[in-house]
């Protein structure tokens, strides 16, 4: 069996079990200080003064950094906007100006010689505020605006139309027209973000929690008007972020600017409280989606219109709209989009960008058409499947969608399930099954590796991606060892570190796509090299090749980047997740029993970690689906819940039976290694399954998502 | 990298204001070079709010000399004696990543002063196998995949321990509710019930 497709454990593990594994926070540079901001408690307007004297005068502190004292950085343009930015707008420039954004912005930074001495002074940093203009804290679609054109040259609104949707809609016989809303969701990845920077003349290193090593050196670099080689960021441990550490967030150029006054290294670790407010959100949205069929269940009209939230600053905008476009056949289909700016900190993508979302209204409306209908909620899909992407018509690269609603069907026992709702009751528990399908748009980067064929047997690999939990460590020495037809104990892969050969974003799920190709080149041509030298020697004896030809190591660096497949053919994963909830007769608490998802990623490279990112997904969509809910103070304009505990998030005791299935497919088209990536299709589908679920046990729709026993209870 | 001896690039900060000691056994990092008098003197403004103290960790005892008395235990371990394999989530005791056990019960170290815990037996993952090169629950995450990104894991395990020491890990619903203090955002919750289930038969 090759060694690609094996469930091997972690190359990691160990590190990650015995406390050896260092995440960027732990990196302690010689004279480490400690650094913590005090931030706005207003969310727009001016700060009328600042006094800092009571800061500046506490315990330990060192420095305490204002606009009004700080260096006023460069901030160069970038030459293009990097795909993890937002569409338009302007970053937050930190300790720049008076001017308040959002409650939670940084107004003040605090160095001391521990984190509770710096954490105390942020604490005496008192700023009246002149709140004006008034606050924009109304998430109400009425005020939404459409997309701009730079979000429209991405495809994300502000409408796309074929044929007459609306036409379609008003002559259907059969017709659904409903409004579906999503809380805005946190990532809360268990490692809060950090960053130690450490500066040595005009050179900086930042030890940094990032899903992209070369991205922070460059935007930092920009920010301070350096050269990029003068900037080196490393971090080869990610706990976890789901999208949080895509872009470079402000509290990285505090830490860079703390450090170079106070002429020391600094630390600036994230509080959990500031997570909700320092680095992005799944902004909350409301999807008005209208369908139409005829008896026999053929979709005659699909519109969906969707409403999302930005900040003032920036316009973010995602690919919300993908499932309305691209999951079901119909030829009258209309999507809009429209955001409404409000004085929050930017959204950013959270997995499954956009598609999860939107597949949230998309599936439970189709759930209340089937229904409507009297069919099988399969049944349905099935008479509506896409046999080329409907919205950018193209054919698919490979599509096995019908095998994973059969196979799931048949591991979850779908046949059993009655198609009426509350037909099931065990005990105090009605018991219902729901289904959704899942869809993920694949990608794939331009990346480069290297590897070096060392004395001592082992080949080094390396590559400036990160692995924030999927397994890069793993996947990747099982992609070289099998390149280079070696056993895995002989192959290290490193990552993390801008001065490895580039990658870009460890993100939609585009890693191993994009990385595994570069390192088989790379071991490609590595192996070209020996064979020059090796005299006909086979490649496992290399240690003794290098001895001979008195060489201490052979190396290769190769780059892989797409061809035109992603133009010509739509590239996609699917899956079908199947969940099964009780829900409590009299109280109305809901719990997730039971969840099967079966997928076509393409070839999967480790089945066991495959499977735990699958299953890490399911845990994810029952948080969606069920407890996850940033309270929005409209008056205040402030996050109500902002903790870990008030935020609520899935723990092992909401967690039941998970299974996930890889339907046995190979993707022709996007990479020579078959894949179409995982991580993002793990989330996707969950949500809505659940919720169409919960109907099925209670005959009852709650369209407003998570449904809180308080909202399944007065629906 | 450790932060014991060296200048620092300004010379009004070049003071240490905390001096990391390991007495006696181990082979723990030792910095020497000022007395703990002198560095609790040096201490600055909280001079008078810093204390001395010793806690054995991992059959290793640490003295801390001239740290403020309202340090965490977790601070002490991560910050301050750079054991930064328990980790902090949250630091409000919500989430279980610094767990760690005091004379044998787990404890969240964000939630306890270093200096109550003096004269106790403190454990981290970094001492949590003692003759192998794993414990064999640490053996199991890894076997059954009990995480992703690892950062939630020595909370987990060392909760684990204490889940099976304790005579909680009976069933898989029963290490369910006995692990619900142990957050795990990568979601890989079914795998750590399978690890310490696998671990609590070993030892049956
Ligand atoms: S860090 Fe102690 S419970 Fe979260
Ligand atoms: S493994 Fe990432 S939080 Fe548990």
């Amino acid at each position: 069996m090759s060694v690609i497709g094996s469930p091997v454990s972690r190359v990691d593990g160990p590190a990650k079990v015995n406390g050896e594994a260092h995440y960027a926070g732990e990196f302690a540079p010689k004279d480490l200080l400690y650094a913590a901001t005090a931030d706005s408690t207003c969310p727009a307007g001016t700060i009328v003064t600042l006094d800092t004297r009571d800061a500046a005068r506490a315990p330990g502190v060192l420095l305490v950094l204002t606009h009004l004292n700080a260096d006023r950085l460069p901030y160069q343009e970038p030459a293009e906007r990097v795909a993890v930015d937002p569409v338009a707008g302007a970053q937050l420039r930190v300790l720049d100006g008076p001017a308040i954004l959002f409650s939670g912005q940084p107004i003040a930074l605090v160095v001391a010689r521990t984190q509770a001495q710096a954490e105390y002074g942020a604490s005496l940093v008192p700023a009246p505020y002149d709140a004006d203009p008034p606050a924009k804290l109304r998430f109400d679609p009425a005020l939404a605006q459409p997309t701009s054109e730079a979000a429209a040259k991405k495809k994300r609104g502000p409408e796309t139309r074929k044929g007459d949707a609306e036409g379609a809609f008003a002559r259907a016989p059969v017709t659904l027209d409903e409004r579906y809303r999503l809380s805005r969701e946190q990532h809360h990845p268990m490692e809060p973000h950090a960053t130690v920077a450490e500066w040595t003349g005009d050179r900086l290193t930042l030890w940094s929690k990032t899903q992209w090593v070369g991205n922070e050196r460059d935007e930092i670099a920009r920010r301070f008007g350096l050269p990029p080689a003068n900037v080196r960021v490393i971090n080869p441990y990610v706990g976890g972020a789901f999208g949080s550490s895509l872009r470079t967030w402000p509290h990285v150029t505090l830490a860079a600017m703390a450090a170079r006054r106070a002429r020391r290294p600094v630390r600036l670790e994230l509080t959990r409280r500031q997570l909700f407010t320092f680095v992005g959100h799944r902004g909350q949205s409301e999807q008005h989606v209208r369908l139409g069929a005829d008896p026999n269940g053929r979709l005659l009209a699909t519109i969906c219109e969707a409403t999302g939230q930005t900040s003032t600053y920036e316009e973010f905008a995602e690919p919300l709209l993908g499932p309305a476009g691209a999951t079901y056949a119909c030829d009258d289909r209309l999507t809009r989009y429209k955001l409404v700016p409000m004085n929050v900190n930017t959204p950013c993508p959270m997995r499954g960008p956009g598609w999860a979302t939107g597949l949230v209204a998309q599936e439970m409306a189709m759930d209340e058409l089937a229904e409507r209908l009297g069919m099988d909620p399969i049944e349905l899909r099935l008479r509506n499947y896409a046999e080329r992407d409907p919205m950018k018509d193209l054919p698919w690269s490979s599509k096995a969608l019908r095998e994973c609603y059969a196979q799931g069907a048949e591991r979850f026992g779908w046949s059993k399930r009655p198609l009426k709702p509350r037909a099931r009751r065990d005990g105090r528990d009605l018991v219902g099954l729901g289904m959704a399908t899942a869809i993920y748009d694949s990608g794939r980067y331009p990346t480069s590796a290297s590897v070096a064929l060392l004395p001592d047997g082992t080949a080094l690999v390396r590559c400036a991606t990160a692995d924030m939990g999927p397994g890069t460590y793993t996947s990747m020495t099982q992609v070289a060892a099998d390149a280079l037809g070696l056993p895995l104990a002989r192959v290290r892969f490193e990552l993390g570190d801008s001065t490895f050969p580039p990658a870009k974003e460890h993100g939609g799920s585009t890693t191993m796509a994009s990385v595994g190709p570069a390192i088989q080149e790379a071991c490609g041509a590595v192996k070209a090299k020996l064979a020059g030298v090796a005299d006909g020697a086979p490649i496992t004896d290399f240690a003794a090749v290098l001895r001979r030809a008195g060489l201490d190591r052979i190396e290769a660096e190769a780059s892989a980047k797409p061809d035109d497949a992603m133009k010509t053919h739509s590239i996609n994963g699917f899956g079908a997740v199947f969940a099964e909830v009780r829900v409590d007769v009299d109280l109305c608490t809901i719990r997730a029993t039971r969840i099967v998802g079966a997928y076509d990623a393409g070839r999967i490279v480790n089945p066991k970690l495959a499977h735990s990112q699958c299953i890490g997904g399911m845990v994810q969509g029952i948080g969606m689906a069920l407890f996850e809910d940033v309270e929005w103070d409209e008056h205040l304009g402030r996050v109500s819940n902002g903790t870990i505990a008030e935020y609520i998030v899935p723990v092992n005791a909401d967690i039941h039976d998970l299974d996930a299935i890889f339907v046995d497919t190979r993707e022709p088209l996007l990479n020579p290694l078959g894949v179409k990536g995982v991580a993002e299709l793990g989330l996707c589908g969950v949500a809505p399954a659940i919720a169409n679920a919960v109907w099925h046990a209670t005959g009852k729709r709650v369209r407003n998502l998570p449904i809180t026993p308080d909202r399944l209870l007065t629906a | 990298m450790t932060r014991d001896g060296g200048e620092a690039a300004d010379p009004d900060w070049s003071r240490r204001e905390i001096m990391i000691t390991a007495a006696a056994a181990g082979g723990s990092v030792m910095s020497m070079g000022t007395t703990a008098a002198a560095a609790a003197k040096i201490a600055g403004p909280a001079g008078d709010r810093t204390i001395d103290l010793v806690l054995t960790i991992n059959w290793t005892e640490h003295r801390l000399t001239g740290i403020e008395a309202h340090t965490t235990l977790l601070d002490a371990l991560r910050d301050h004696l750079h054991l930064t394999g328990t980790k902090k989530g949250c630091g409000l005791g919500q989430c279980g990543a610094c767990t760690v056990h005091v004379d044998g019960r787990r404890v969240n170290s964000c939630l306890t002063l270093a200096v109550m815990q003096q004269g106790k037996a403190i454990t981290t993952i970094e001492g949590l196998a003692v003759q192998e090169a794993l414990h064999p629950l640490q053996a199991a995450f890894v076997e059954h995949d009990g995480f992703q990104c690892g950062y939630c894991t020595p909370g987990q395990i060392m909760s684990g321990v204490a889940c099976i020491a304790e005579g909680h890990a009976g069933s898989d619903d029963e290490i369910r509710e006995w692990m619900s203090g142990n957050l795990c955002r990568c979601g890989a919750y079914s795998n750590i019930v399978a690890s310490i289930r696998q671990a609590a038969a070993g030892k049956a």
